[in-house]
C-alpha cells in the first residue's frame, strides 16, 4: 500500500509531530475505518449482531439477515469505501493544487458537470450501465475542473473565494441545464432521479468494477505528485527553482482529479463537502506535508462517508436520509468556520 | 405641475441656480413634492417597458391556438368575446402579468441587496435567501398544509430568518462583502439539503407539488395570486423607492452616510426586510426563480449608464427578463421548461461573464 510505504520517507518537514507519531495516527485512522465497516454492515432498518455478520460471510446460509447483509450492506459499504476514498483524495489535489482552503469538488461544480455530462449520456446519447457513462462522468469533471481554474484565476493569482463563486456559478448553470434535460425527457428522469440525491444505496458492485482500475491509476498519480506538490505549497517561482516541473506537475493532478470525482460521481451522484473537510482534518492532525495529508485522506475520508451514511440510516429509521444530504449539513458548517477564520487566503 | 430641463454647465452656483450635475435631469416638482429623475434612465425605463409590452403582446399570441397582434390588442381592450377572450385574458395574461410583476420584484430585490452590500454578486439565490424562502414554504406545505396566506408567511419568515442567520454567521468585526457571500453559499447549501429532506419525508403527492414548485414555475398561476403577490410587491417597491435616497448614500460608506444625515441602522434593516421580503412574495407564488435578481440591476446599469445601482431600470430589466426566460421556457425549449431553469442557466452563464471581467479586475 502506498500510504504505508510513505511511512519510512517522510521527511520532517511539518513540526506537528514526527513520524512515528504519524504513523501511530494512521494505524488509528486504519483501525477507525475497520469499525465503522464492520457498523455499517451491521447497522440499518434492523440491527444484525456481529455473530451474524460473522456468520453471513463464512457460513453461508438462505437466512433473511444474512440475505440483507450480502446482497445489501456489504455492496453498499464497499461501494462507501472506494467512493469515500475517491472523495478524499479528490478534495486533497483540488486543495493543493489551487492552494484554496475553501476547495471542494462539490463546491467548485466539479460533481455538477460531471452528473450534467451523466445526464446527457443518458438522455441524449441512450447510454446505460456506468461502464458507458463514467466517460462522460470525466469529461465533465475535466472540463469544469479547467473552466473553474480559468475563470477562478485573478491577474494577481488565484483569489480563493472568487474561485468559490466562479465554482459556484458554474455548478447553478450545470445543474439547471440537468434540471431541463431531465424535465424534457421524462424516462432519463426516472433514471437518474435515486442518483442526483448522492447516495450509496442501490448500486450494485458492478458499477464499481469498470471503475476500480481508474481509480487506482489516479491514487498512484496523486501520490507520485505529493512531493512536487508540497514545492508548489512555496509559490510557483521557489517550486521551479527546487527543480518542480509545473505544467507536468499541475496537469498529472488535474488528470488524477478528474478520474477521482468524476468516478466518484458516476458511481454514487454528487455527494458534496467529503473532499472539504477531510483534507482539512488531515492538516490540522499531520501538519503541511501533502504526503502525509494525502495518507490520512485515505483513510479518513471513507469513515467520514460510511458514518455519515450510517447516520442517515438511523436518524429516520426505518426510512433513510440519503448521504450526501449528511455530509452537506455536516459540512456546511465548517465552510462557515473555514471563512470566518482570521483570513481566508490561500493555503 | 411644472416640468424642466437642466443641462447647464455653470461652473458656480448661485441661489435659486440649478445645480450641474454632469448629465441631464428631469425635474418633476408638485404640491410641494419635488423629485430629481436622470433623463437618461427614465428614457431607458420607458424604452424597456416598451420592449415589455411587445414581449407581452408576443407571449400573448403565441400557444397551441395561434392569435394574431390585432386579436391580442382587442381582446386587452375588450372588445372581444367567447373563445379569443378567454384565452387571452383568462388563460395566458395572468401568466404574462405574473412574469411582469414577479420579474420587477426580483430585480428591484437584487438592487436593493447588491447596493447594500456593495458587492455585484449579492443574490438572494446565491447567499441563501432564496432557498430559506423555499425551506419555509416547503414547511408550511408538507407539515401544516396551510393556505397560500401562510404558505406566503412561512416563505417570508423563512428569508427573513435566513438573511439573519447568513448574516449574523458572516459578522465579525463588521460584515465583509465576500465572507457574506461564501457563509451564504454554505448555509444555502444547507438549505437546499433540508429541503431535499423535506421532500423526501413526504408524501408521494405532496412532494410531487413541492418539486414541481421547487423549480420556479409560472404553471398555473392564478389571478388571485396575481392579484395578492401584485399587491404585496407594489407596496414593497414604493417603500423601496423611499428609501433609495437612504441607500444610495449608503454606498459611500455607513460612516459617509451618517454624516449626511442618514440613520443607517434602522436605513439598513428596512432595506434587507424590503430586498428579501420581494424575493419571498415571488419564491411564494412561484417557487425560486434565480438569478433574475443578480443580473438585472447589473444589466439596468449598464443600460442606464448610472455609476451606482438605480432601482427602477433594474425592476424593469427584471420585468423584461423574467418574461423573456418564461417566453424561451414555454415556447422555444422542446418541451414547456419551468422558468426557473431558464433563468438559472442564462444567470449563471452571465455570473461568469461578470466573474470573468469585473470581479477579477477589483479584486
Amino acid at each position: 500500500m502506498a500510504a504505508l510505504a510513505l511511512r519510512h520517507d517522510g521527511p520532517d518537514t511539518a513540526a506537528v509531530s514526527g513520524p512515528r507519531r504519524r504513523a501511530l495516527g494512521l494505524t488509528a485512522a486504519l483501525v477507525l475505518l475497520l469499525v465503522l465497516v464492520v457498523l455499517s454492515v451491521m447497522i440499518g432498518s434492523t440491527t444484525i449482531a456481529p455473530t451474524v455478520v460473522w456468520d453471513a460471510l463464512v457460513h453461508p446460509a438462505a437466512d433473511i439477515d444474512q440475505f440483507a447483509i450480502r446482497d445489501y450492506r456489504l455492496p453498499r459499504t464497499a461501494v462507501g469505501l472506494v467512493v469515500g476514498m475517491a472523495l478524499g483524495v479528490a478534495g486533497a489535489l483540488i486543495q493543493a493544487v489551487t492552494r484554496n482552503p475553501l476547495a471542494d469538488p462539490g463546491i467548485f461544480g466539479v460533481h455538477a458537470g460531471a452528473s450534467f455530462a451523466v445526464t446527457v449520456a443518458v438522455g441524449v446519447f441512450g447510454v446505460s450501465g456506468v461502464a458507458g457513462y463514467m466517460w462522460f462522468a470525466f469529461a465533465g469533471a475535466l472540463a469544469v475542473t479547467l473552466l473553474v481554474l480559468a475563470l477562478g484565476s485573478t491577474r494577481r493569482g488565484r483569489s480563493p473565494v472568487v474561485m468559490v463563486l466562479a465554482g459556484v456559478c458554474v455548478g447553478a448553470v450545470l445543474g439547471g441545464a440537468r434540471d431541463g434535460l431531465q424535465l424534457t425527457d421524462p424516462d432519463a428522469f426516472d433514471a437518474m432521479r435515486s442518483w442526483v440525491a448522492g447516495s450509496l444505496v442501490g448500486r450494485p458492485l458492478d458499477v464499481v468494477w469498470p471503475v476500480l482500475p481508474l481509480f487506482a491509476i489516479a491514487l498512484v498519480l496523486a501520490f507520485a505528485v505529493t512531493g512536487p506538490l508540497n514545492a508548489m505549497a512555496l509559490g510557483d517561482d521557489l517550486a521551479k527553482s527546487h527543480g518542480v516541473r509545473l505544467v507536468r506537475t499541475r496537469v498529472l493532478a488535474v488528470a488524477a482529479l478528474t478520474l477521482l470525482a468524476g468516478g466518484a460521481t458516476a458511481i454514487a451522484g454528487p455527494i458534496g463537502f467529503v473532499g472539504l473537510m477531510v483534507p482539512h482534518v488531515a492538516r490540522w492532525l499531520v501538519g503541511p506535508d501533502q504526503r502525509w495529508i494525502f495518507a490520512y485522506s485515505v483513510l479518513l475520508a471513507p469513515s467520514l462517508l460510511l458514518a455519515a451514511d450510517i447516520l442517515g440510516r438511523i436518524v429516520m429509521r426505518p426510512s433513510e436520509i440519503p448521504v450526501g444530504i449528511v455530509t452537506a449539513f455536516v459540512g456546511a458548517p465548517v465552510l462557515l468556520a473555514l471563512v470566518r477564520r482570521k483570513k481566508a487566503s490561500g493555503l | 405641475m411644472s416640468t424642466s430641463f437642466t443641462h447647464a454647465r455653470a461652473t458656480q452656483t448661485a441661489p435659486g441656480e440649478r445645480v450641474d450635475f454632469g448629465r441631464r435631469v428631469l425635474v418633476v416638482r408638485r404640491r410641494g413634492i419635488a423629485v430629481r429623475l436622470e433623463w437618461r434612465s427614465v428614457l431607458v425605463c420607458a424604452a424597456l417597458a416598451l420592449a415589455a409590452a411587445g414581449m407581452a403582446v408576443l407571449a400573448l399570441m403565441t400557444g397551441s391556438y395561434r392569435l394574431g397582434p390585432d386579436q391580442v390588442l382587442s381582446a386587452l381592450a375588450g372588445g372581444e368575446t367567447g373563445l379569443v377572450h378567454d384565452i387571452v385574458v383568462e388563460w395566458r395574461l395572468p401568466r404574462v402579468a405574473a412574469a411582469l410583476v414577479f420579474g420587477a420584484a426580483l430585480g428591484a430585490s437584487g438592487a436593493v441587496l447588491q447596493s447594500l452590500l456593495r458587492n455585484p454578486l449579492a443574490d438572494p439565490g446565491i447567499i441563501g435567501f432564496t432557498q430559506g424562502s423555499y425551506t419555509g414554504a416547503l414547511i408550511v406545505i408538507l407539515v401544516v398544509n396551510g393556505t397560500y396566506w401562510q404558505l406566503v408567511g412561512g416563505a417570508l419568515l423563512g428569508g427573513m430568518a435566513t438573511a439573519l442567520a447568513v448574516y449574523v454567521l458572516a459578522y465579525k468585526q463588521g460584515v465583509q462583502g465576500f465572507r457574506l457571500i461564501v457563509v451564504g453559499i454554505g448555509v444555502s447549501a444547507m438549505l437546499e439539503s433540508l429541503n431535499i429532506w423535506l421532500v423526501l419525508k413526504a408524501d408521494l403527492e405532496q412532494a410531487m407539488a413541492a418539486a414541481a414548485w421547487g423549480a420556479g414555475s409560472l404553471n398555473g398561476v392564478s389571478w388571485d395570486q396575481v392579484a395578492i403577490g401584485g399587491a404585496a410587491i407594489t407596496v414593497l417597491l414604493l417603500l423601496a423607492g423611499l428609501l433609495s435616497r437612504p441607500m444610495r448614500q449608503m454606498e459611500l460608506g455607513d460612516d459617509a452616510a451618517a454624516s449626511q444625515g442618514v440613520r443607517v441602522a434602522p436605513a439598513r434593516l428596512w432595506l434587507i426586510v424590503v430586498g428579501v421580503a420581494l424575493t419571498a412574495t415571488v419564491t411564494a407564488a412561484s417557487g425560486p426563480i434565480v438569478f433574475i435578481s443578480l443580473v438585472a440591476p447589473q444589466i439596468a446599469r449598464r443600460l442606464a449608464r448610472t455609476a451606482r445601482i438605480a432601482l427602477a431600470p433594474a425592476a424593469f430589466v427584471g420585468a423584461l427578463l423574467c418574461l423573456a426566460a418564461d417566453y424561451i421556457a414555454q415556447h422555444l425549449a422542446p418541451t414547456p421548461l419551468p422558468v426557473g431553469v431558464v433563468t438559472v442557466v442564462l444567470g449563471g452563464g452571465y455570473l461568469g461573464w461578470l466573474l470573468f471581467t469585473e470581479a477579477r479586475r477589483r479584486l
